[in-house]
């Protein structure tokens, strides 16, 4: 079960207990995980198993809906995101996320990428050429700069999907954050889309730690590093990827791997 | 229903023609009722347009003296003047309020409180003006004159909080709809990259909704300029060139509903009403005509 075979490994995310509602319904049953610095995880499981859930539980975004509670502690970088203490801006800005939908916001490719910048301190007038550097870095790393140089003032909305989803990656990176949140970040591409993005991801792991959710398995196994396979709300089993998808310790996600679960 | 459901049968292939000409008529219809109202209030006016009034002093003079028996005099400068203080004034109170409250009941307010509060905005919209100015001339009189100190309580201020107060339900509910219509996965994006909820308002709602929100105040300022019985109540009615929000004032729509009782029919008195009409037509025409373009223009640009 345990993936830490060496003891030097440092966790980004870890979680204890972590019990989740939806009104009277549990979708998180005593979730104990922890991520380790700076690889890339996959978090696998068939429709409904509450992989998404878990992944908007490390920026609290879950509490947009109003009848969630949420038991337990998830530490992320040292310190429990749930105590009363915390600062939402402050945790989004070192965790980050990408939807499954790709959703730039309506305004220019532009202000999209230093739309964290400005939302983090407002108060702090930036010079021209300083946010035009950061534009430029944040879309050189994601191979987009090329593309989209002469596009700046452009609608982000109106860009192809793969494009979107670049960008949804690139407007992460000026606020440096430790830990990136990918809900199927490629189920809205297509083949070259798909492959694209998970370059990309490869590219940023090290620097990041990388959590997708993936339905794909074969994308799961392209590109995690680790892999939990969650069901019904319950981590089933956590390992090396590897180890997961060749001998895997739980009858139930050796089931899955196989294709009997949707 | 089932007898509905076989006529429409029976009508067999004439029915759908036939139905889709009454549904064409009734769009066509709205359009000759649009164009015949402005042919009559004109043609009222037509007889004194072409003879007799001197359209630069018409327009320029704030000398409104219909009924004077030595020298009659048809200045509607100050009445313009009332109507234009009257809905400015009531806007400078009525926007920040109404859109205010749109994004709080948007936004803010939780479920319970978010429909308590519909209802009663409703309620205000429901309101018919004549009670609306019978509060301005009693609780709003009284008021004014307790608060500011002031000899007479029925002023622009009181016909522009009183227009003000009609406004508010109409910008509010059509601004409320602008701000539901923004998808809301921009409010997550926002939120998902550490924008509070105000940032997550004024950065992202705001720019999305702002065609939605330019139109629930333009129907505000439509409402506040062609109110007629409220502000016929609440403004003193006074023929003047208003200088400071304690004076007395009359607006257009009002001057119509107070005299065109007392004018003798075909009078020059009774013409030059009708020609006001026009000219409030007109003023409608081009506010309506302004906000299309500025809508279209901002939607082109985005
Ligand atoms: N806002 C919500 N309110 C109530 N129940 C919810 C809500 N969101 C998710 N659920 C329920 O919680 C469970 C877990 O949902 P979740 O979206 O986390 O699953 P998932 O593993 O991401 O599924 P998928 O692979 O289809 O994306 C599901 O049974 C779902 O119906
Ligand atoms: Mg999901």
């Amino acid at each position: 079960m345990s993936p830490d075979k060496k003891q030097s490994k440092s966790y980004s995310v870890e979680t204890r207990q972590l019990n989740l509602w939806y009104g009277d319904f549990q979708a998180l049953i005593n979730v104990s995980v922890k991520v380790v610095d700076g690889l890339i995880t996959g978090l696998i499981g068939p429709s409904g198993c509450g992989k998404t859930t878990l992944l908007r539980c490390f920026n609290r975004v879950n509490e947009r809906y109003g009848n969630v509670t949420t038991t337990g502690e998830v530490e992320i970088l040292g310190k429990n995101i749930y105590d009363a203490d915390v600062s939402l801006p402050e945790l989004r800005k070192n965790v980050g996320m990408v939807f499954q939908r790709p959703n730039p916001l309506p305004i220019s490719v532009y202000e999209n990428i230093i739309f964290g910048l400005r939302v983090h301190s407002e108060r702090r007038i930036r010079k021209r050429s300083d946010t035009d550097n950061i534009v430029e870095t944040a879309l050189r790393e994601v191979h987009l700069w090329d593309d989209l140089k002469d596009q700046l003032k452009v609608k982000a909305t109106t860009l192809q999907l793969e494009q979107q989803q670049k960008l949804c990656i690139a407007r992460l990176l000026p606020l440096k954050p430790r830990v990136i949140l990918m809900d199927e970040p490629c189920s809205a591409l297509d083949a070259k889309g798909t492959r694209t993005v998970e370059e990309l991801m490869l590219e940023l792991a090290g620097q990041y730690t990388i959590l997708i959710v993936t339905h794909n398995m074969a994308q799961a196994r392209r590109v995690s590093n680790e892999c939990i396979f969650m069901l019904l709300g319950e981590i089933i089993e956590h390992s090396h990827t590897e180890d997961l998808f060749l001998t895997p310790q739980n009858s139930k996600t050796a089931d899955y791997i196989e294709g009997r679960y949707g | 229903m089932r007898t509905i459901v076989n006529i429409f049968h029976q009508l067999g292939r004439w029915g759908e023609p036939v139905i889709e000409g009454i549904i064409r008529l009734c769009g066509i219809s709205a359009i000759i009722f649009v164009f015949g109202i402005f042919f009559f209030v004109f043609r009222e006016g037509m007889g004194f347009f072409f003879g007799g009034l001197d359209i630069v002093e018409f327009l320029t003079s704030p000398e409104w003296y219909p009924t004077s028996v030595s020298n009659k005099r048809y200045g509607v400068l100050a009445l313009i003047a009332g109507t234009f203080s009257v809905t400015v004034l009531a806007m400078f109170l009525a926007v920040p309020f109404g859109l205010g409250a749109a994004i709080f009941v948007s936004e803010f307010c939780g479920p319970k409180l978010k429909e308590t509060l519909k209802i009663v905005i409703e309620l205000l919209a429901a309101i018919p003006s004549v009670v609306w100015g019978f509060i301005g001339l009693t609780v709003m009189n009284a008021l004014i004159i307790d608060l500011f100190n002031v000899p007479i309580g029925l002023t622009m201020l009181n016909g522009g909080i009183i227009l003000a107060l009609m406004s508010v339900p109409i910008i509010v509910s059509i601004g409320e709809d602008a701000l539901k219509a923004v998808p809301d996965s921009y409010r997550e994006a926002a939120e998902a990259l550490g924008a509070t909820r105000w940032q997550v308002v004024y950065r992202v709602l705001l720019p999305t909704a702002k065609n939605g929100l330019l139109a629930a105040v333009l129907l505000g300022v439509g409402r506040a300029v062609g109110e007629t019985m409220a502000v016929l109540m609440t403004t003193g009615h006074a023929v003047k060139m208003p200088t400071s929000p304690f004076d007395s004032v009359r607006t257009l729509t009002a001057t119509i509903a107070a005299e065109l009782g007392e004018a003798a029919v075909g009078s020059d008195h009774y013409r030059v009403l009708f020609i006001i009409g026009v000219l409030l037509f007109s003023i409608t025409f081009i506010v309506n005509f302004v906000t299309d373009l500025v809508i279209k223009g901002i939607r082109e640009k985005a």
